[in-house]
């Protein structure tokens, strides 16, 4: 995997951040600043930014109009919205029926045992985030997981397992340890 | 655009598709997708390029939506002038290529296709998904040539509002989400509501685990489900149609909205359609990942931009609900069975299933079962029918334990009733419900305690909050599943679970709550000794729970257990 290089032209007068408010303004037009749009707007947010923090929840409830306690109270009801960061990687193991009757909770607690998280969280060096779904609907696949939004199907908790490190560089690391 | 000229479009499509030589279908769904459908597209495109000038034109690769065996994936259908159609399972690029190439040469390929009396497709009944796999789901143009938007047209310019709403009530049809409400009493109460505004929504929220009947109707024929959605707001007398579809589904949700800007641009959707007085417009809304929301007062509440929490029923959304609005909603498998009912006529529908069910049900077939996939069987096919004979039975020579319907608010089938004839009250009597159409078949290996706490664990996780029975009592009965799982559990533990789950039953606001202890309930009446072999003899029949934990009241009595235990952890 090469990641393309990170390339700010020192001539752009705007900074990621205000390019990204921009998005978000472009959002908000289209919307019409309709408060019923606020999902909408927030996922919008969640796209362009990879998470909601304050200052982008503060905005939007200023320029909805809306309370900021309302904004905060949807943003933390849907669980598509994230307050926090998420990791370069992001593991999805769908835990519906299916995956679950086939062994999706073994996988999950691999990947928890062998990166040291729990579901729900990012490891310590931002390299990984690890949530667990409910039914991502592919259930002939079972048991599934989107790793980085590619579909992996039918997978083991040792294929899951070499699958993500294959994607995060842990894999040196590890096998330095165990040799 | 008006009836004359959709026809007409219709016809010279028809026409184009009829003088190919050789049609490729390639299943283009997220299985088939996972499974290498996309590297098996690039092998097929280079062939074709590779071929003279004369044979090019006389070829097509169409990209569909979901064929149904997904577990035998990726696949192809091979349809050729004057001969039966044959569909290739698991192909490869090599496969394909061979298959293709064995085909323009009138020779027979080296793989078999599958059998033409392969049961999985000879014993289904296609209404909803009749065009699933025949259709690319991006072109409206083949769907118009499979008869789409003409039974909107019939509708509008043939039928007055009641008579539409009459031929839906005598189809017999009844809601797919899981209720089974009658749709046509559903739509006579909007119609007849005085409102100077009323909306039609189409439930696209299809949160239970193991259930994938809407994402695939949704993902692999869009228009079906844009002109239900038309003749319902024809019928009911409503201009505008939100149609509400899971934050888990992005490839549902593009699929649709290209599908609507298609169908606008043709003027099929929007103002006067088909030249006709009735304008539509449809809205697409992304959910947010909320299980709730797929109950439908929350559902609108998400709709309209807030937390979706469900409010008190009545006022129905009959009578008041977008915005304090008359408001029609419908599952999206219930929208996709309308144009036909339309086009085929009430009695025709009528007269496929059984005497209170009628018409077909789709069903995602998963769990351990050989051919998992989606099916659509007549209402009144034994359960029996469907596990072993359409899904081929259980792999590696396991056992049938239970199958699973209805997710959450569901339960599970024990062998003993694997004849029952799968329909809405059946499945009731039975303690499960029909539900959205999750079918999930078990094993030995599955252990009917665990399966409840993986049930419990979801709605105490998807519970709002908003009412205590729920919000309390789910944690309370994980809580006492847990204890059981983990042996730690007493005897009068079952009791106080017995009892609270009634409690949570009766006392809920919504569906979610109503409907949580269902698995817990179903699965202590049909499989109570399981429940009492990991009470009463620390043992899981099964094999799956680790049982490493005691009962706390018998610690004094186990100190030496105690202290080890303490050192332990």
């Amino acid at each position: 995997m090469t990641k393309a290089p990170s390339n700010e032209p020192a001539t752009n007068e705007k900074s990621p951040h205000e390019l990204k408010l921009q998005l978000l303004d472009k959002a908000l037009k289209k919307c019409q600043y309709q408060q019923d749009a606020l999902i909408e707007v927030l996922h919008t947010a969640q796209e362009t930014f990879g998470h909601l923090d304050e200052e982008i929840l503060d905005y939007v409830s200023i320029q909805l109009k809306l309370p900021p306690s309302w904004v905060y109270g949807v943003a933390t009801f849907y669980n598509f919205f994230t307050l926090e960061p998420q990791g370069d990687h992001v593991c999805v193991v769908c835990m519906g029926t299916a995956c679950y009757v086939k062994g999706a909770g073994d996988i999950v607690a691999r990947i928890e045992q062998e990166f040291d998280l729990k579901a729900g969280t990012t490891t310590a060096d931002n390299s990984l985030t690890l949530v667990s779904a409910r039914c991502l609907g592919n259930c002939s696949l079972a048991p599934m997981l989107t790793l980085d939004g590619e579909v992996l199907g039918k997978q083991t908790s040792d294929g899951t397992v070499a699958a993500i490190k294959e994607k995060t560089c842990l894999s040196s690391v590890v096998s330095e340890e165990t040799s | 655009m008006n009836s004359v000229e959709l026809h007409h479009v219709a016809e010279q499509e028809q026409l184009r598709q009829q003088q190919l030589n050789l049609r490729l279908f390639l299943c283009y769904s997220t299985p088939c997708l996972a499974a290498g459908a996309d590297r098996v597209k690039v092998a097929l495109a280079a062939l074709l390029n590779e071929l003279d000038e004369e044979q090019r034109p006389t070829l097509e690769i169409v990209s569909t939506g979901c064929m149904g065996p997904c577990s035998r994936g990726p696949l192809l259908r091979l349809a050729r002038l004057d001969e039966p159609e044959e569909i290739y399972e698991k192909v490869t690029p090599e496969i394909a290529c061979d298959i293709v190439r064995a085909a323009l040469a009138a020779q027979t390929a080296v793989v078999e296709p599958l059998p033409t009396d392969f049961p999985f497709f000879v014993r289904q009944t296609l209404i909803a998904l009749e065009n699933n796999g025949r259709i690319d789901p991006e072109q409206i143009i083949h769907s118009i040539a499979r008869g789409a938007y003409s039974s909107l047209g019939h509708v509008l310019h043939e039928m007055t509002p009641e008579q539409v709403c009459g031929e839906i009530t005598r189809s017999g049809l009844r809601g797919r989400g899981g209720g089974g409400y009658p749709t046509g009493v559903k739509w006579e109460l909007v119609r007849k509501a005085q409102a100077e505004r009323k909306y039609v929504v189409a439930n696209g929220d299809e949160g239970d685990p193991g259930a994938y009947m809407d994402r695939t109707i949704m993902e692999s024929d869009p228009h079906r489900v844009l002109e239900g959605m038309a003749i319902a707001g024809y019928a009911v007398g409503a201009e505008q149609g939100y149609i509400y579809v899971r934050g888990e589904y992005p490839l549902a949700a593009a699929r649709l909205a290209k599908a609507i800007k298609d169908a606008e641009r043709r003027g099929l959707l929007g103002s006067r359609i088909l030249d006709s007085s009735f304008n539509f417009r449809i809205d697409l809304r992304v959910g947010a990942g909320a299980f709730v929301c797929g109950e439908e007062t929350a559902l609108m509440t998400s709709i309209m931009g807030r937390r979706g929490q469900p409010v008190p029923r009545p006022p129905y959304p009959a009578q008041r609900g977008l915005w304090g609005f008359p408001t029609l909603i419908n599952n999206v498998e219930t929208v996709a069975s309308v144009a036909p009912i339309m086009r085929e006529g009430a009695e025709w529908v009528a007269g496929i299933g059984n005497e209170k069910s009628k018409g077909t049900k789709v069903f995602a077939l998963c769990g351990e079962v050989v051919n998992s996939g989606l099916i659509e069987v007549q209402m009144g096919t034994s359960l029996r029918d469907i596990v072993f004979t359409i899904g081929g039975g259980l792999p590696d020579g396991g056992t049938f334990k239970a199958a699973q319907t209805g997710g959450p608010s569901g339960g599970c089938i024990p062998a003993e009733h694997l004849d029952t004839p799968v329909d809405y009250e059946s499945l009731q009597a039975l303690g499960s419900i029909m539900g959205s159409g999750g079918l999930i078949v078990m094993n030995e290996t599955s252990c009917m305690p665990d399966v409840a706490k993986f049930f419990m664990e979801f709605c105490m996780d998807e519970s709002c909050g908003k009412c205590v029975p729920c919000r309390v009592g789910t944690v309370e009965m994980l809580e006492l599943l847990t204890r059981i799982t983990d042996g730690s559990a007493m005897d009068q533990d079952l009791q106080t679970l017995e009892d609270l789950c009634l409690l949570v039953q009766e006392t809920s606001l919504c569906g979610l709550g109503m409907t949580a202890p269902n698995p817990v309930l179903n699965t202590l009446h049909y499989f109570r000794a399981e429940y009492l072999a990991h009470i009463r003899d620390n043992r899981c029949p099964a094999g799956v729970c680790q049982l490493d934990q005691i009962p706390l009241l018998k610690l004094p009595e186990h100190a030496e257990q105690l202290a080890i235990f303490k050192e332990e952890h």
